[in-house]
């Protein structure tokens, strides 16, 4: 160490001791580094204050999105299969308006790009959040090329747009719902006022008959299971039998691997029912029912990956997943993946 | 005043639990032997029941005169398990998923039994989930909390460094904003799990916000908000604005005199009263100070509640006064006429709970319900009211008043000023019908 970097280290402690004799609370925390704020500081506010340098052509966007988005969110961005659908219910009026008409009174699924407001939205949340199983994996240019991939297929952009951080704002006036929120006080404030009222009203306050305008349907009262499972045992009330014989042979080890399913999110390219990226849950059951070799060459299979037997997409291998959990997942599938 | 029931005692349905599960199951798959077994196991009960509906055994009750096998053997010792369990009798109290709610179970809720509790601590493992994009269990000894933005100081905080600042316990409510978001326009749910089960309360000990942004000496002039920020994969952010993070809001560890269960944002979270469960950041990683609110995913496309005309309002923080009766509640049944002690939970984002009133006519006639001590603000309160059900039909409601005035709206009410297409802030008064057997069923009236 030089005599100055000596000096300098000297002067520094006796700076930070100074500021430390100042503390409220002496020795707690310390300054965070200029790299320490930049590696964790990474929102961007509607304004898009905090948005980095860099750029993303549509194309770009689109190899990204075909390799790492559209397993979920479908090739159009149009999928409701794993999440809601991004594009979708916006036409070219709801662009000069800055409104969305479909969200007035529609019952119908809201897409992203119907509900989107702030562009700094769609950009701050891709980097922070995508793609669901790796967040935070894409860089900077590879989160401008999403977005305006995103954008193109909602008809904002053409095909050969890049987008970056200087025409960012402009774009950010094509977006359909750009004026489609608004403050409420009410809900805001510490002391907001409250929008609806009602009166402690003690005797008579029906008048006229009462009418029951909605009631649990008789035909869906097994929708949640067996409701008598779901109380207790004692007390002054019994949950309703629901499902009638409700407790079947192998139902601990089945509802196990169903467990196991879902927390090692097979559903991301599997559905219960319905295909996603590789078939169904029952379809496969279906092939597989009677075959008394299958759980052991499935378990195989799911370890060492597949070879594209269903379609052409073939199954990454999931060898992080323990033995034992597979083979549990397998025994939940061959009975029916119920 | 309802008249007196004509057949106070009569058992009208036997409760079917003398096998366990297990034994159903191990009869149903053939284990003829373990049937033999069963029975033996189960006769005392078997003979509590005959005895119970009334039918010989005119010395008494059997569960009294037969010494049951825990009053003569040996029970078992201290530290058999060294973090204690509820009874096996007790698993059905459990949180659950709502079927077809969600397509994604790293994305989704699971709902606190509310039928089952009692007071108003939900017991940690039964607290309600919601997590966007799954949940981790974190090292505390990595974890970091950093302070940065519009501050003098940015600073980064240890748990050691937290953990030795001076703290505070407090109970609070935490209600997801979409708590009965299902029930806007019909009823879409049986039981009061589903329809109110987004919903928890507990001790929570941690440092008052407050004691770090004065200790990095955020800027007092500019600052309105601060943005919340987790360490999960989703990084869920929200905005707080300053009057509310200078005021209740606390960084905590604790829970119920434990620490955060992972699910819950182990080590550390952010504790908003009265606000909506997604702004208490869970696995909290970073504050920043700013001028302007932040506008983050959970701003802009979801947690905004759309208005008739197609716009929505945003950043809808206070959860209303609100009130539910938790038994009888959906999905139940009567075990007879007589008396019962109604009871359930009310809460306000605004403050304290002054009064419930509960109706058993459908809301035409109303009688103020007991509240249980403690009655804290931003915290739920518990409260009980007799009630003789005479075999008659009867729909049950529960109105609260908050400290401000506010009274519980109907669900009408709700919906002439906010439609039915919201999802967020429904604290509409919940009805409960009950039929001539007994059994009660989620209704809505008009």
């Amino acid at each position: 160490m030089s005599i100055w970097a000596r000096l300098a280290a000297a002067c520094l402690m006796l700076l930070a001791g100074a500021v430390a004799a100042q503390d409220r609370y002496p020795g707690i925390g310390r300054a965070a580094t200029p790299a320490e704020i930049a590696a964790w500081d990474i929102d961007v506010r509607a304004d898009f204050t905090g948005l980095p340098k860099g750029q993303g052509t549509v194309s770009q966007g689109q190899e990204l999105w075909e390799k790492k988005c559209a397993s979920c969110h479908g090739y159009f961005g149009e999928s409701n299969e794993v999440f809601p659908p991004i594009i979708g219910g916006t036409t070219a009026d709801d662009v000069k308006r800055g409104r969305v008409r479909s969200l007035i009174e529609s019952s119908d699924q809201r897409t992203t790009l119907m509900k989107l407001s702030h562009l700094s939205t769609l950009w701050d949340y891709i980097r922070r959040a995508m793609p669901w199983n790796e967040p935070k994996s894409l860089t900077v240019d590879e989160v401008y090329a999403v977005t305006a991939y995103i954008l193109n297929m909602g008809d904002l952009l053409p095909g050969d747009f890049t987008l970056n951080d200087q025409n960012i704002r402009e774009v950010q006036k094509r977006l359909p719902n750009r004026d489609g929120l608004r403050p409420f006080p009410g809900l805001s404030d510490v002391r907001g006022k409250p929008d609806v009222r009602n009166t402690p009203c003690m005797k008579d306050c029906v008048k006229g008959e009462l009418k029951i305008v909605s009631s649990y349907p008789e035909n869906a009262k097994d929708t949640h299971g067996n409701l008598a499972d779901q109380n207790r045992l004692v007390g002054p009330v019994r949950g309703v039998v629901t499902v009638a014989g409700a407790a079947k042979a192998g139902e601990v080890s089945a509802s196990v691997g169903a467990a196991l399913v879902r927390k090692n999110g097979c559903q991301l390219c599997h559905g219960i029912t319905s295909r996603v990226v590789g078939p169904s849950f029952r379809e496969i059951a279906q092939r597989y029912a009677g075959d008394v070799g299958a759980g052991a060459r499935l378990v195989t299979k799911v370890k060492t990956g597949g070879s594209g037997n269903w379609g052409n997409v073939a199954m990454p291998p999931q060898s992080s997943i323990a033995d034992g959990d597979i083979q549990s997942m397998m025994l939940w599938l061959l009975n029916g993946a119920r | 005043m309802m008249a007196k029931p004509a057949h106070a005692g009569r058992l009208r349905r036997a409760p079917e639990n003398f096998l366990t599960r297990e034994q159903i199951v191990d009869v149903q798959s053939g284990r003829r032997d373990f049937l033999r077994k069963a029975f033996v196991a189960a006769g005392a009960s078997l003979s509590v029941q005959a005895w119970a509906q009334g039918s010989a055994q005119p010395k008494g009750d059997p569960a009294i005169l037969e010494l049951p096998a825990h009053s003569h053997t040996l029970g078992l010792p201290v530290a058999e398990r060294g973090y204690g369990l509820p009874s096996q009798y007790e698993r059905n109290l459990a949180r659950r998923e709502s079927p077809g709610l969600t397509r994604v179970s790293a994305a989704s809720v699971s709902f606190a039994p509310l039928q089952g509790l009692f007071g108003i601590i939900t017991p940690n493992g039964l607290h309600f989930e919601r997590h966007h994009q799954g949940w981790h269990d974190i090292d505390p000894a990595t974890h970091r909390l950093m302070v940065m933005g519009m501050v003098k100081n940015p600073k980064v905080y240890t748990m050691d460094d937290l953990m030795r600042l001076p703290s505070v316990s407090r109970m609070h409510f935490i209600e997801c904003g979409a708590n009965t978001g299902m029930e806007w326009g019909n009823v879409a749910v049986p039981t009061v799990q589903y329809t109110h089960g987004m919903l928890s309360c507990s001790e929570f000990t941690g440092v008052p916000l407050k004691v770090l942004l004065d200790d990095c000496g955020f800027d007092r002039k500019r600052a309105r908000f601060v943005l919340a920020e987790g360490a999960d994969g989703a990084s869920l952010a929200r905005t707080i604005p300053m009057d509310r993070a200078l005021d209740d809001v606390m960084v905590a560890w604790g829970m119920n005199g434990e620490m955060l269960r992972p699910e819950n944002g182990y080590p550390l979270r952010l504790v908003v009263p009265g606000v909506q469960g997604v702004s208490w950041v869970k696995w909290l990683r970073r504050i920043e100070v700013g001028d302007q609110p932040f506008a983050t995913r959970e701003e802009v496309l979801h947690y905004v509640d759309l208005m008739p005309d197609g716009v929505a309002r945003q950043y809808t923080w206070t959860q209303e006064c609100k009130s539910v009766i938790t038994t009888p509640s959906g999905g139940q049944t009567l075990l007879d006429r007589g008396q019962y002690n109604v009871t359930g939970l009310a809460w306000s984002g605004r403050g304290k709970v002054r009064r419930v009133d509960v109706s058993f006519d459908g809301g035409r006639n109303w009688r103020t319900a007991r509240l249980q001590g403690p009655v804290l603000g931003k915290c739920l309160t518990r409260f009980n009211i007799d009630w003789t059900w005479n075999g008659g039909p009867a729909i049950l409601q529960s109105r609260a008043i908050d400290e401000t005035g506010y009274v519980q709206p109907q669900k009408r009410q709700l919906r002439e000023v906010r439609g039915t297409r919201s999802i967020y802030h429904n604290n509409a008064i919940q009805s409960w019908q009950v039929d001539a057997t007994g059994e009660v069923r989620n209704v809505h009236l008009g």
